[in-house]
């Protein structure tokens, strides 16, 4: 029975038995407190839920096997990294592997599954906002729809961004996996129980709140936001210990002669966001912990009339979830601009200005949260001077797209389906970009706070800053993993499909929006007229998921019969491209040494790495002789 | 186009011979004619975004002095947005048409690494005009929350899901809100539950109302149309948030002394029926409780005196004024089925009396 060994089936039973044994923990110490052990029914019972669920989490951890080795090092034992005796085929996907391809993959199919469920949660809210009144929906399922939608889009992001930093960032600095594999794991398996928790919010009784869970709705709405808090924090906890992977892994294993300006723009990209990773998402873990020890042990930080202040929370809040969006972005950009050289043809223009300005995105990032709370109730004289930080984010992402347009300048563009998202992905988010700045003047934005155009810019910014790239990221390293392509076919109609359906559904947000048409409303009034228009995004919307059912049709078609692709298919220059695929067990069979410039397309001579230096190697830090050894 | 013996023996050699850039580098001039359709083809795409966002119809109807400074932001904003949108995608397209590998091509695009002078200029640039944007834009705030001394107070207090609309100068409380053309209005905005948000599409300006004595947040309108226009919640606050609407009436100063004085006299008339009626009204029971039988976010108050309700834990109540006493005060103890445990509790902030105007309202419902 091989379904037997697969760990995950071994995790969820673990974590059912986790949630009973910590709930009935709890009923036991009520029973010795000698109070009831339930109080009302289990489903409105929070401190059963919460302790519960956190049980069961860590039995999912312990179920799955992600603690096996620690527990083994605890007890003294020894615990070798079985790294190159995984099980091959389908199976090793399924349990627990330290192997950085297997965990980037496993990331992404998770991220896809996410993606799906959210995306199906919009599609129900899309269908009840289709014509005004209230037709298949009650309001507190949309209520608890829409937060649900929000949560696991972001959740289904923040995995997607991993899978994409795991998979690529060990292969192209040259290390044969990451600094900490055994962390990478547990990183990795915390999203699962973490998923779930958030989903089973649904089950009591959901949570009114939206994504933000603004309190003092929060503190007061339905027992299900206590999942949603903890789903969060766990999803959180894996985010964190990714990022410090990713950026010891960037920092100490990148291979001989590759100085951090010969880096492929991607790593930048990448450690940019780990930078904000590890420093930000604490903020939204501790937000989120004050409200529910306001409702588990009554602290009274968000209620006013207890001395609480509900600003606060805001503050909190957004000091991650600004933060946040850039980094679902800046690997989406990161991609963008790793793949612009390949299918131009021509070096990326401005490369080091490109690398700062993820750094310097990153950077202001951290000092722009409150425009979130322009009509908010905030102090008035930090209006201003969030204004201005905010203005400042245009001018490093003005740099990326200027870069951009110079690098398409003058070169031999090819447009097979990868390129096809990067350009889509350019324009979508460009227009994302726009209408930033009249959210971030606070005088327009007092008009548009809280309305569609929101939503509008919102889905604008995710959907150029990181689900095109990430589209485009599949049908590019898509053979690498499988030693497959995708099918163009399917590809370009995918593309072409998702792309006015996107257009409109965002476009008929914005018109909306600037005409009055306030957010996470489950109804709106027929006289505003917006009906047609309502209905053109709906349809939108079920076009969009028609399309990625075809891309998902593609991925497994592909995986299974797809066209042989073992070779430099796009003819790269990156490292991971030299070698043949699917990716080798240990990635490169010797450390390669880099020797030139990563993205010297149409430079005769240059090469950027040599896979088989035959000379000693160099001390690391020194970059090598600045020409290519080659040639005459 | 294959590049020559000579641009490769001088791209090997740069370093050697000493010189900056090779033939093939220096793209200004070899791509000048490129550039001059470009900006060509910026302008009249510029041009025609600009008109379009121009004359759509984009913003709702201009109700308000506020309104005016914000649209003009807006204005700039659009022409911003028309240029920077036709300079990218336009520059896109172009390179995609002429600079596309027309098949079976494999020799590699123009070789240049990037413009130190270039990147700093299209730093510089943004910079200072972003920091203008910001300027002009605390300037339009500054617009928009400008003090006038003679202004109207009115009190407006949020709820679940509901507003209500005090004149503390006059003694007035009124579920709509009346307000006197070319006269600022300020209004001082609280909540009695969680957080909402005041917006009138037409007046553009958005306040959230927060809980707390200490939270008072004030909003500046001066309207400039009198018409009819609706206050809708803009900050989810869950259950009805979607119907959390009241109507918002600009009149001339002149009807506006009339209503006050209307008000005035009818909230010392009526019998408790009335009273009642009306204190469904203010108190915001009926944005969650029909009168026609219809369901909504509560039961109905049609038909319910008298009759026998079954609760969530199976149990039958009759609905007696003792029972509709305890919904009032303690709504959440007895769930009728069907419904979730979301009503906020009115105690403090009902008298005796009112709560005995709205039972007899209820009686009334038959």
């Amino acid at each position: 029975m091989k379904v037997l060994k697969l760990g995950i089936l071994w995790g969820l039973i673990a974590q059912c038995a986790g949630s009973i044994i910590g709930a009935s923990l709890v009923m036991f110490i009520r029973i010795l407190m000698g109070r009831a052990p339930i109080v009302n029914s289990w489903r409105v019972d929070e401190p059963l839920m919460v302790v519960g669920g956190l049980f069961g989490a860590i039995g999912f951890m312990y179920g799955v096997g992600a603690l096996s080795d620690w527990i083994k090092i605890m007890r003294g034992r020894e615990a070798p990294l079985p790294h190159g005796h995984d099980p091959r085929g389908w199976s090793r996907y399924f349990g627990v592997s330290y192997d950085h391809k297997v965990i980037g993959v496993q990331y992404g199919i998770t991220a896809v599954g996410v993606f799906l469920l959210a995306g199906l949660f919009a599609l129900v809210m899309r269908t009840e906002l289709a014509r005004s009144g209230l037709h298949i929906l009650r309001l507190d399922n949309f209520n608890t729809l829409i937060g649900l939608h929000g949560i696991m889009m972001i959740a289904s992001i923040l995995i997607g961004v991993a899978a994409l930093m795991n998979y690529l960032v060990p292969m192209m600095i040259g290390a044969t996996d990451m600094a900490f594999p055994r962390l990478n794991a547990f990183a990795f398996w915390l999203n699962i129980p973490g998923a779930l928790l958030v989903t089973s919010s649904m089950f009591f009784g959901g949570f009114e709140t939206g994504w933000t869970g603004y309190p003092p709705l929060s503190a007061h709405t339905f027992p299900g936001v206590q999942m949603f808090f903890l789903g969060v924090y766990i999803i959180g906890l894996s985010s964190i210990l990714g990022a410090l992977n990713i950026i010891a892994t960037v920092l100490c294993m990148r291979a001989p002669g590759m100085t951090l300006f010969r880096m492929p723009i991607f790593v930048w990209a990448s450690l940019s966001t780990s930078l904000i990773s590890l420093t930000a998402t604490q903020l939204i873990g501790l937000s989120f912990q004050l409200v529910m020890f306001e409702r588990l042990f009554g602290m009274n930080f968000f209620n006013p009339d207890k001395g609480g202040n509900v600003i606060l929370f805001q503050h909190l809040f957004w000091f991650y979830s600004h933060p946040a969006v850039y980094i679902f972005v800046l690997p989406g950009l990161g991609i963008i601009s790793e793949l612009l050289p390949v299918f131009s043809r021509k070096p990326l223009f401005g490369y080091r200005w490109i690398a700062m300005s993820s750094l310097a995105i990153a950077l202001v990032g951290f000092l722009v949260w409150a425009h979130h709370m322009f009509a908010a109730g905030m102090e008035e004289y930090l209006r201003v001077p969030f204004m201005y930080s905010t203005m400042l984010v245009a001018v490093p992402t003005g740099v990326k797209f200027f870069s951009w347009m110079a690098t398409l300048w003058g070169g031999k563009i090819e447009t097979p389906t990868p390129m096809l998202f990067v350009l889509g992905g350019i324009t979508v988010f460009l227009f994302g970009g726009l209408t930033g700045p009249p959210l971030g003047t606070v005088s327009t934005d007092l008009h548009l706070h809280d309305s569609y155009f929101v939503v509008g810019h919102f889905h604008n910014t995710m959907f150029g800053g990181f689900v095109y790239p990430f589209f485009a990221a599949i049908y590019y390293w898509f053979p690498k993993i499988t030693g497959r392509r995708m099918s163009e076919t399917m590809g370009w109609l995918h593309f072409w499909l998702m792309t006015p359906a996107f257009w409109l559904m965002t476009g008929g947000m914005f018109w909306v929006g600037l005409r009055g048409m306030r957010r996470r409303i489950a109804d709106y009034d027929p006289a505003l007229g917006f009906d047609t228009i309502h209905l053109l995004v709906t349809l939108s919307a079920f076009l969009i998921a028609i399309s990625v059912l075809i891309f998902l049709g593609n991925l497994i078609y592909s995986a299974f019969f797809g066209e042989e692709a073992k070779g430099n298919l796009w003819a790269s220059r990156s490292p991971e491209w030299q070698v043949p695929s699917p990716m080798p067990e240990h990635n490169y069979d010797e450390p390669f040494v880099v020797t030139g410039e990563p993205y010297d397309y149409g430079l005769p001579g240059s090469v950027y790495i040599d896979l088989h230096p035959r000379p000693p190697e160099p001390v690391r830090g020194q970059p090598p002789q600045l020409e290519p050894a080659t040639g005459d | 186009m294959a590049a020559s013996a000579k641009v490769v023996y001088c791209l090997k050699n740069r370093h050697k011979l000493q010189i900056r850039a090779c033939p093939q580098e220096r793209g200004v001039m070899k791509y000048l004619r490129h550039f001059l359709n470009v900006s060509v083809l910026v302008i009249i795409t510029t041009f025609i975004v600009s008109l379009l966002l121009e004359f759509l119809p984009l913003l709702p109807q201009q109700a308000s002095v506020e309104a005016i400074s914000i649209d003009t932001m807006f204005s700039m904003h659009f022409r911003v947005i028309s240029f920077l949108f036709a300079l990218i995608v336009v520059f896109m397209l172009y390179s995609l048409v002429v600079f596309r590998n027309r098949g079976g091509e494999t020799d590699p695009g123009d070789h240049f690494e990037g413009n130190t002078g270039l990147e700093i200029f299209w730093t510089i640039v943004p910079l200072i005009i972003v920091i203008y944007f910001a300027f002009i834009g605390a300037q339009s705030l500054a617009d928009v929350t400008r003090t006038e001394p003679d202004a109207l107070e009115v009190d407006v207090i949020a709820f679940q899901w509901s507003w209500s609309f005090e004149y503390p100068a006059y003694g007035v409380t009124s579920t709509t809100l009346y307000l006197p053309k070319d006269r600022q209005t300020v209004l001082n905005l609280t909540s009695r539950d969680v957080i909402h948000s005041f917006w009138v599409p037409e007046f553009r300006v958005k306040q959230d109302a927060l809980p707390g004595k200490d939270f008072v947040r004030q909003l500046r309108i001066t309207p400039i149309k009198t018409g009819d226009y609706m206050v809708r919640c803009a900050e989810l606050c869950g259950g009805a948030h979607a119907y959390m609407n009241s109507p918002v009436v600009v009149v001339e100063p002149e009807e506006f002394e009339i209503w006050l004085i209307s008000q005035q006299n009818a909230g010392e008339t009526g019998d408790s029926v009335t009273r009642g009626k009306a204190l469904a009204e203010t108190m915001g029971c009926l944005s969650c409780h029909s009168t026609d039988g219809t369901t909504l976010v509560g039961p109905t108050w049609k038909n319910m005196y008298g009759h026998e309700v079954t609760l969530i834990d199976g149990t039958r109540v009759m609905v007696d004024e003792l029972y509709l006493r305890r919904a009032i005060l303690q709504p959440n103890d007895e769930i009728v089925e069907g419904f979730q445990p979301i009503m906020p509790s009115y105690e403090g902030l009902l008298t005796e009396e009112q709560i005995a105007d709205l039972i007899a309202y209820m009686k009334s419902l038959e």
